[in-house]
């Protein structure tokens, strides 16, 4: 779980004062959470995060051993934890969603939207997975049915890997007006998204919105 | 990990969206000096006694805990505030008013842990109305009653709320592909 603390890293921090890096990973856990597919990940700012919180462990280590004030050690105690759940939730939010759609996720572009380290687990969990189906049933299913990505050899594609639903409705809330945008194809719906007003949309029309940063779902 | 909700629903529990809020900003007026704290999740202080000072929720709730603070009601959780807001949810049935996104996470924290500081801003109001100092001997009775009137007022404004986005939803279902959940604003100006 340990990785290089680089000097860039920290420049990036300083240069992102105004908005903390706990309140860009509680806006990237947010949106994780409420997209339906995986989301790019926020590598850079894990890595600040991880980096910060190391900080602080050491500061209220040595605060505890110094025996200075409690109080001041408990509340940034208590602001470690909060930061470590963010970050932890963050984190298992993703693995959930790709033990989830493992297969569908390595055979997509999404695959470049994982850490390397998840790119690990996923092929492993695609092994396990494969493997276990492999013995419990596949391998008693008459010929033509033992595959594990197609309902039998007649199928043309692979049509038991499970998909992310795009087509759920999301709750969303633009940071900046965003001005009339274009639902669908053929322009028949528009809407005017509005800075800080909530909407009810869904997911696949305002995809792009949520992958360029420009909307946070909610 | 308790608290974590089912991700397949992608729907935050209550133990989330309860952390989400105490993020929240509120006025709290410390009982001791300290310096700057330089938090992860930003820099607050440095408190002086009986100065007001802003800082998250959370932050707010541990301190008045060790009863180092009160903790300031924010100024959308007075009867009056909340009446007029009421009113207006029902007069309206296309749009909400304006409240705090987490408004009832935080008025449940603020009931929880500081419901003497919400007495509070009643005594100050009554102070100010009658001019002297009889409201000191208010009686403890219709101080509760207060609590119960703002704890219902936000039940009922909930209530309303709910209603709208539940005829908002049967609504849209499999009619269009986006509405506007809120007209206005959901920040509330301070």
């Amino acid at each position: 779980m340990s990785g290089p603390w680089s000097e860039e890293a920290e420049e990036d921090a300083s240069s992102l004062a105004g908005t903390t890096d706990v309140e860009l990973i509680k806006r990237a856990w947010r949106n994780e959470k409420a997209a339906p597919e995986i989301l790019q990940f926020e590598g850079p700012l894990v890595l600040r995060v991880r980096e910060q919180i190391q900080l602080l462990e050491e500061t209220v280590e040595e605060s505890t051993e110094n025996g200075s004030n409690d109080l001041v050690v408990s509340l940034y105690q208590m602001d470690l934890d909060r930061t470590l759940f963010l970050l932890r939730s963050y984190l298992r939010i993703r693995l959930q969603k790709i033990e989830k759609y493992m297969i569908h996720i390595s055979k997509t572009n999404l695959w470049n939207r994982l850490s390397e380290q998840e790119k690990k687990f996923t092929k492993r969990c695609t092994e396990i997975m494969e493997k276990l189906l492999e013995q419990s049933v596949l391998a008693r299913l008459p010929y033509g049915y033992e595959s594990f990505l197609k309902q039998s050899i007649s199928s043309e594609e692979d049509d038991m890997v499970p998909e992310p639903q795009l087509d759920t409705f999301v709750f969303c809330k633009a940071k900046d007006a965003v001005g009339a945008f274009q639902l669908d194809d053929s322009g028949d719906e528009i809407v005017d998204l509005v800075a800080d007003d909530l909407y009810v949309i869904r997911y696949k029309s305002i995809k792009g919105l949520v992958e360029a940063g420009q909307i946070d779902l909610v | 990990m308790a608290g974590q909700s089912d991700p397949h629903l992608s729907v935050f529990s209550p133990p989330e969206v309860e952390f989400l809020a105490e993020d929240e900003k509120v006025e709290i007026i410390p009982k001791f000096s300290l310096g700057s704290l330089h938090m992860i999740c930003g820099d607050f202080g440095p408190f002086r006694p009986n100065i007001a000072s802003e800082v998250p929720l959370w932050l707010a709730v541990a301190l008045k805990e060790r009863g180092k603070c009160d903790i300031r009601a924010p100024d959308w959780m007075s009867v009056d505030k909340l009446m007029q807001i009421l009113e207006a949810e029902r007069e309206s049935p296309r749009e909400f008013q304006p409240l705090p996104f987490h408004y009832i996470e935080i008025s449940k924290l603020l009931f929880k842990h500081a419901h003497d500081n919400i007495q509070d801003i009643y005594m100050v109001s009554i102070k100010c109305t009658n001019a002297s100092c009889t409201a000191i001997y208010i009686s403890l009775f219709s101080l509760s009653v207060m609590i119960i009137q703002v704890r219902s007022l936000i039940e009922d404004i909930r209530d309303v709320r709910f209603h709208k986005v539940e005829t908002g939803l049967q609504m849209i279902s499999g009619r269009t592909h986006a509405v506007k959940a809120l007209q206005k604003k959901v920040t509330f100006p301070t």
